[in-house]
């Protein structure tokens, strides 16, 4: 059977290739794809394989404990949830935050970002381009001089890569591979020469031990990492400089150990993660042409980093907002998340029921009921699933859509957005990517344009964090050191009805949660989630998602070992716990619901 | 412990064949024969233990605070004291290439391999809600810890439900040692564990090749021995009577108790005060929140995280968590009535029949089991 759809025409009469698990992501994705004779992709099929159902257990609760529970919606973009529900709420209830507190939020939110998009390229996405075994083959000297040809990063001796070369061999003459073990070592779409190979897996590591360094910013401010502690009204870090039981408070040494860190994530990222990818896509510059996707189509982003405590228009946001549709790229057009008729979700192919499948709910009229049921042609049993039926219902993951079309989100479309806005902070950086790498623009379209721009992404929220840490500073020395607003702390003060909107850029995308309270207590709650965007099945009209998209006319070398189809996915980073959480507002009555 | 050498030959399996193995493993690694004798070296002296780290139902909170560790790094971890053979979140394999490490580690390493579980499986929909490599992930952890030499429960959510069963758990999330009966399970709460919590547990399993003394409730007594309110340096003030009244108040700012704002503290069995967060930098109290007690069974049903702790059994530091244990079970009245009454605990009741275990008579005899050494 094939039919068309935004340029694509999906044909799933070829050979069928299963790929579950999908690994190095977070949560569970499964993949399905048919290649015709020459094993090039003529159709893709993107299942969420776990669903949990938050969204009913936050009902009935009280509202200002909900950044706790969503915050567990994912512990890799750890954080982004508790501060979208704390938005939320604070849009509800209407409640003004110090201006020190936007400032640490920002600071903690651009942490995360740097941290998730490290740990993403180096030890989820890396073992896709760089072979590990190879990298016993290389020269030490050579890969030192390589190392220190691209950057001015100060750990690059041969002795330092042939100490970490024997490591390595003892490793694998252990025969004990770990988590290396049946990688894809050898694959002919393997490019790298060893010395590459070798100065990768140095920084696998030392990107290992570095990680665990930023996120200390979460642990000053949030006590914790992953699951720091957020507040309603502000944060709960009081500011204490000068006075007696300062040593319990954010002061000096608190402060500096901060300090330390953001200068050291800057140097990381500008020092060795920028050049690894500039070397490594030089490697890889077919890929620059392969898993465009929806990229040159349909991309959207809600906008983040408000400068401004509590200002969240467009012009307050550091980070781009807006949506780009059929390709249009010199036409960004504003994004409401309250119009009933923007943002809607579909769940024609998703394992739920409206009762009428057929329509899309906005997230605050949103209606879901578990029903899991597979199609006529799926193969397999209920509960050993062999190959699903796209035709019928096929993903835990709904399919959101913007005014009916189907968006692709995160770091890719952020850097369209602000590079077509002319924005420098945006255009030029890619710019300069873009010669480095002796590329068009159009390069951007592809999954290596993913990967940059989420490097580049990395640098300039690393940046962000020194600009807003020294005006937290400023702040403090014009004597402000507020951090949070009581005022309306106890829910006697709020109205007997309220809902609001949260939104962020989490790392994978646009985020946004719709909050109901009734009598103090939380009515409704509906997640839209980065994944959800970008994973999620086929809508009423047949679109198929940004993932789905993603996969079309991709040769595959050895269809068995489907590291193609790795090398996409990964690019877009997947979070499946966020993605198939949801549950709509009526759900309390979900455990009674018959599914069969 | 038995060498991977030694179990190959008690599986019957001839010196030859062993060589032809390890001359196998060279080239299926594209090495040459001179790395032969070596792999069949390591592997007939230090073996490192396998570990198999399984997802269920969970938000890889688990995984990222384990890679937070400082000492040991995860680095060492991973290349020097384990042999992560199977972990989704970060091996290179994925498809029918990892399901075929996970075949080979069942049938070649029987018994000798640790079962190291992130999430937990629902049982509704015949456990479809979680459906990894498109079986029931009920089915994969059944099958996987069948020949486990002991199983290790992350977090809270493998410990005891977590978040996803929190009421009305909507799709029966399920604990793993009410899944797991014939195993030793120890349960290392917190949503997540302290990163070096989590590598201490498993190189002290390695080190010492036995799991560590546990509580009655099945957690290593090393680490969840004592509530968080017993070595919290905010503790004289609670003495002193000296609180936190309101957010960013006098009292926040000096870094008064913060059992006023709904701090679990005094509830919570945990090292976070002692051993503290990412290479000891802080811990939720030092940095201005109260504890929310994300190691205690069904926290999440047990009124907001701003409500006052109603019930803070006398007992001083010398307590252990076994004691407590049978105080709040045995005498609900033993809570100090001093402080305003909010219900805080009123859902205790009701979470117990929640996570009553599946089989009570096995999981007794599973309780026996835990207190056995491997």
């Amino acid at each position: 059977m094939s039919y068309q759809t935004q340029g694509f025409t999906l044909d799933n009469s070829g050979r069928r290739v299963v790929v579950d698990p999908v690994t190095r992501i977070e949560g569970h994705l499964r993949c399905e794809v048919n290649i015709d004779s020459n094993n090039i992709i003529t159709n893709a099929v993107s299942t969420g394989t776990m669903w949990r159902g938050l969204e009913v257990i936050l009902k009935g609760r009280d509202p200002r404990d909900a950044w706790a529970f969503v915050e567990r919606i994912c512990g890799v973009c750890t954080g982004t949830h508790a501060l979208t529900s704390v938005r939320a709420v604070e849009d509800a209830l209407k409640i003004k935050i110090p201006e020190n507190a936007n400032l640490i939020r920002n600071i903690m939110q651009a942490a995360l970002y740097v941290h998730d998009h490290l740990v993403h390229f180096y030890h989820l996405h890396a073992l896709d381009w760089v072979d590990v075994v190879s990298a016993l083959k290389a020269d030490p000297k050579k890969t030192s001089e390589l190392a220190q040809s691209i950057s001015d990063w100060p750990m690059s001796s041969p002795g330092y890569f042939r100490d970490l070369q024997s490591r390595l061999k003892r490793f694998v003459e252990s025969g004990q591979l770990g988590p290396f073990r049946n990688g894809y070592w050898g694959h002919p779409a393997m490019k790298l020469p060893p010395e590459a190979n070798l100065m990768a897996v140095a920084h696998y590591l030392e990107a290992l031990d570095f990680q665990k360094e930023i996120v200390k910013i979460h642990t000053i401010f949030g006590g914790k990492n992953p699951h720091p502690n957020w507040l309603v009204g502000g944060m709960p870090c009081a500011i204490n400089i000068d006075d007696v039981g300062a040593v319990g408070a954010i002061n000096m040494e608190r402060l500096n150990l901060v300090s330390q860190i953001i200068d050291r994530t800057i140097t990381f990222c500008e020092q060795v993660y920028i050049p690894d990818v500039i070397a490594i896509g030089g490697f890889y510059k077919d890929w620059a042409a392969i898993g465009g996707g929806l990229a040159s189509q349909s991309v959207m982003s809600y906008g983040d980093f408000p400068d401004h405590a509590n200002d969240y228009s467009e012009s307050s946001l550091l980070l781009p907002r807006g949506a780009i549709i059929n390709g249009k790229f010199n036409e960004i057009h504003p994004i409401d998340l309250y119009a009933p008729d923007e943002i809607q979700e579909f769940v024609t192919h998703s394992w739920y029921s409206y009762g009428d499948d057929s329509k899309g709910l906005h997230p605050f009229d949103g209606i879901t009921a578990p029903k899991f049921e597979l199609g006529a042609n799926h193969k397999g049993t209920k509960t050993r699933i062999e190959q699903l039926d796209e035709s019928a219902k096929y993903s835990w993951i709904k399919s959101p859509r913007w005014k009916g079309h189907a968006m692709e989100v995160g770091p890719l479309a952020r850097y369209l957005i602000g590079y077509h806005q002319n924005k420098p902070e945006f255009k030029e950086p890619v710019d300069k990517l873009l010669h480095a790498l002796g590329a068009p623009k159009e390069a951007l379209f592809s999954t290596l344009g993913r990967t940059a721009a989420r490097a580049l992404e990395s640098s300039w929220a690393a940046n962000k964090m020194r600009y807003f840490f020294d005006r937290l500073i400023t702040n403090i020395k014009n004597g402000d050191t507020a951090t949070a607003n009581v005022e309306k702390w106890d829910p006697a003060s709020w109205p007997a009805a309220a809902k609001g909107v949260g939104f962020t850029e989490a790392p994978r995308g646009a985020l946004g949660h719709w909050l109901k309270i009734a009598d103090t207590r939380i009515d409704s709650y509906q997640c839209v989630v980065p994944t959800t965007w970008n994973a999620g099945p086929r809508d009423a009209k047949g679109q198929i998602g940004a993932y789905e998209a993603s996969l079309m006319g991709t040769k595959m070398a050895v269809p068995d070992q489907p590291l193609e189809i790795l090398r996409t996915l990964h690019s877009f980073d997947p979070c499946l716990a966020c993605s198939t959480h949801v549950i709509g507002e009526d759900g309390g009555e979900l455990v009674s619901v018959k599914v069969r | 412990m038995e060498t991977f050498y030694q179990a190959m030959r008690r599986q019957g399996v001839t010196r030859r064949s062993f060589l032809k193995f390890c001359s196998l493993t060279a080239t299926s690694l594209g090495l040459g024969s001179a790395f032969v004798p070596r792999i069949a070296y390591a592997l007939e002296t230090k073996p490192r233990v396998p570990v198999i780290w399984l997802h269920g139902l969970e938000c890889t909170c688990c995984t990222e605070s384990f890679i937070r560790s400082a000492h040991p790094l995860a680095k060492d971890a991973i290349l020097s004291l384990i042999s992560l053979d199977y972990d989704d979140t970060i091996m290179a394999a994925a498809g029918h290439q990892a399901e075929a490490i996970l075949d080979d580690l069942i049938k070649n390493h029987k018994g000798n391999y640790i079962v190291a579980v992130e999430g937990n499986p629902p049982l509704n929909e015949d456990g479809m809600y979680c459906f990894p490599g498109g079986e029931p992930f009920v089915e994969k952890l059944k099958r996987v810890s069948a020949d486990a030499k002991a199983l290790i429960a992350w977090g809270s959510c493998a410990s005891w439900g977590c978040v996803q069963a929190a009421k009305p758990n909507p799709t029966r999330a399920t604990p793993v040692h009410q899944v797991i009966l014939d195993k030793p399970v120890i349960k290392v709460p917190g949503c997540p564990p302290i990163p070096e919590v989590m590598a201490a547990v498993i190189t002290y399993m390695v080190t010492f090749d036995k799991i560590p003394e546990l509580d009655r409730q099945g957690r290593p007594k090393m680490f969840y021995g004592q509530r968080i309110h017993d070595k919290c340096y905010r503790r004289p003030h609670f003495d002193a009577g000296q609180f936190v009244e309101s957010w960013d108040d006098e009292g926040a700012r000096k870094g008064y108790c913060l059992y006023k704002m709904g701090c679990k503290g005094p509830t919570t069995y945990n090292a976070c005060s002692t051993v503290r967060w990412n290479d000891g930098v802080s811990f939720p109290i030092q940095s201005g929140h109260g504890c929310i007690g994300c190691s205690e069974e069904g926290f999440w049903d047990k009124g907001s995280f701003y409500d006052r702790v109603t019930s803070i059994p006398q007992f001083g530091v010398e307590a252990n968590a076994d004691k407590i244990g049978f105080t709040v079970a045995g005498t609900a009245g033993a809570a100090i009535a001093a402080h305003a009454a909010v219900s805080a605990i009123k859902s205790t009741m009701l979470k117990k029949q929640d996570l009553q275990p599946l089989d009570p008579a096995t999981s007794a005899q599973n309780k026996d089991k835990n207190e056995e050494k491997v």
